[in-house]
């Protein structure tokens, strides 16, 4: 397992920026996750949450408790070598989207433009699985990497004022799902059933970084009996933990 | 003994709001909480209330609100000119209020943000550990006209006389202290200075989750980008245009402009307080 060099910065009186290598990389991930979970059992006094992204970690602090020289002594002089194999995710959810063209408003025009017919993109798009970076942006907004190049699109030119909750989207060359209605830029190409955030769980997203996404297309029909379920807290993503 | 608030008219942009949610910020979920945090704590400790009690926040245009039951009540923070039955009500001191009063605000005399702390704090719904409104995570946004609020009754047992002076700082001073962002370094070294030499103002697009500053003076490093990483409130982004925009309590989780600067909670509470066109200079703190 590759130990990479960290940056260390303060980010204002009671925040600690740990900074990885800039590139989007499973192997960082897994660090940044194994360092997160270290920090959280084992140095808890005076943390008061941690929030990863694609190539950091952030320790929020309570400077009565902690002082950051010390904090930043702490972590650079954990051994951080035994908990690889506890953490890491292999977790896999199966997420239906109907891809029907109701829900789908962008696939016509980015078939055209992307020259790969609408059977093509939406079978491309459901034979990946996706890494999970981060959640962030809205709540239960999930970072996903793993698009495959063919799918690429940029952003349209003008955001869409309104896009619906559950929207599945391509933006750039990464894929998502509107966890909420919002603004957005992106690219829409079916719409998923399943609420991504739920403040009324804990936790309120089932999912967290670390783990994978894989899309399964649904029809009209089993898009809104599925709704029902979800609706009704009957329906059960499928998950599937693959052993390594 | 339960007591009520009845909403007659909402006001402008009116919220339950608490020191903020925290725990959740691997979700997507912001910070939130009061976006003056010394005004509502002077709110709460008045009343002798516990630090994390729920506040309601009044912005510029306060509600028209009836007390079903007698309520030690405080007002801290932005003067909107409160009343009680139409009497000007005294602010940053415990008050009485009985059964029936009506507390109304009028015209905005100094700041933008003022705190109402009821003895016991507001009884509103929970959520995730906080009582702080946010759309998608309570059931409301904003307070609206017909809400009915849970508060405890309460009658003072003797004299009220905790006064305290309000600190002149938080309204007047331009000040706001800060320290370097992680991106600091990115900025040319003549940028790096007027940064601290050059007064800024406040845009027209500010708000809970933002305050947008009008000036474009510094400049943005060509082709420069970076990976999405996590913002906090008090961080200031450069924006490609050359324009900064300074996130507040509800700002998201992350975001992918760089940050250039992080302000201290005294900077936060203070431009909490300013409203468009108000002068700001940003001073720099050594940590």
């Amino acid at each position: 397992m590759a130990q990479f060099e960290l940056t260390f910065k303060a980010f204002g009186h009671s925040a600690l920026l740990i900074e990885w290598p800039a590139r989007l990389e499973e192997n960082i991930l897994n660090d940044i996750l194994r360092l997160q979970s270290i920090l959280e059992s084992e140095i808890n006094e005076g943390i008061i949450e941690t929030v990863n992204a694609y190539n950091s970690l952030t320790v929020l602090f309570d400077p009565l408790k902690v002082n950051l020289a010390e904090l930043q002594h702490t972590i650079k002089t954990l051994d951080r070598k035994d908990a690889i194999q506890v953490i890491k995710s292999n977790r896999t959810w199966k997420i239906p989207v109907c891809y029907d063209s109701s829900f789908g408003i962008d696939l016509e025009e980015l078939s055209q433009s992307k020259k790969i017919s609408i059977e093509e993109l939406i079978q491309l798009h459901c034979q990946h699985t996706y890494l999970i970076y981060f959640i962030g942006f809205l709540p239960g907004f999930l970072y996903l990497g793993g698009l495959p190049e063919k799918l690429h699109a940029p952003r349209r030119p003008s955001p869409r004022l309104k896009i619906d909750r559950g929207a599945v989207a391509i933006g750039g060359m990464q894929t998502g799902v509107y966890p909420s209605e919002s603004p957005g830029g992106w690219n829409i190409i079916g719409n998923s059933p399943i609420n991504f955030f739920d403040p009324k769980s804990n936790p309120p997203c089932f999912a967290k970084a670390g783990d994978r996404i894989q899309f399964f297309a649904v029809t009209v029909e089993d898009y809104k009996n599925i709704r029902e379920e979800v609706l009704k807290g009957e329906y059960k993503i499928e998950k599937n933990d693959r052993i390594n | 003994m339960i007591g009520s608030i009845d909403v007659l008219t909402p006001g402008l942009l009116t919220s339950i709001q608490d020191k903020g949610r925290f725990g959740f910020k691997r979700f997507g979920v912001p910070v939130s909480g009061t976006m003056d945090h010394q005004s509502a704590a002077m709110a709460n400790h008045l009343l002798n209330n516990d630090a994390s009690a729920a506040v309601m926040e009044i912005t510029l245009t306060g509600p028209q609100l009836v007390f079903n039951s007698d309520t030690l009540i405080v007002i801290t923070g932005a003067d909107l000119s409160p009343a009680v039955n139409g009497g000007a009500c005294f602010m940053n001191r415990p008050v009485q209020l009985s059964a029936g009063d009506l507390l109304s605000f009028g015209g905005a005399r100094k700041g933008v943000r003022a705190y109402l702390s009821v003895k016991g704090g507001f009884q509103t719904e929970k959520v995730m550990n906080s009582f702080s409104y946010y759309s998608g995570i309570t059931s409301n946004a904003l307070i609206k006209k017909g809400d009915r609020l849970s508060i405890h009754s309460s009658r003072s047992s003797g004299q009220l006389k905790s006064v305290v002076k309000e600190d002149p700082t938080l309204f007047d001073s331009l000040e706001l202290p800060c320290t370097a962002g992680p991106e600091f370094e990115i900025l040319k070294q003549e940028d790096q200075k007027s940064l601290f030499d050059l007064e800024f103002s406040v845009g027209g697009d500010n708000n809970r989750m933002g305050y947008r500053l009008n000036e474009n003076n510094l400049s943005y490093p060509e082709s420069y980008s970076m990976l999405t990483s996590s913002v906090l409130p008090g961080t200031v982004q450069l924006t490609p245009s050359g324009q900064l925009i300074v996130l507040m309590r509800d700002c998201q989780t992350t975001g992918g402009y760089p940050r250039i600067l992080q302000l201290s909670e005294t900077a936060i509470n203070r431009l909490s307080q300013k409203r468009t066109q108000d002068r700001v200079q940003f001073a720099i703190r050594n940590s």
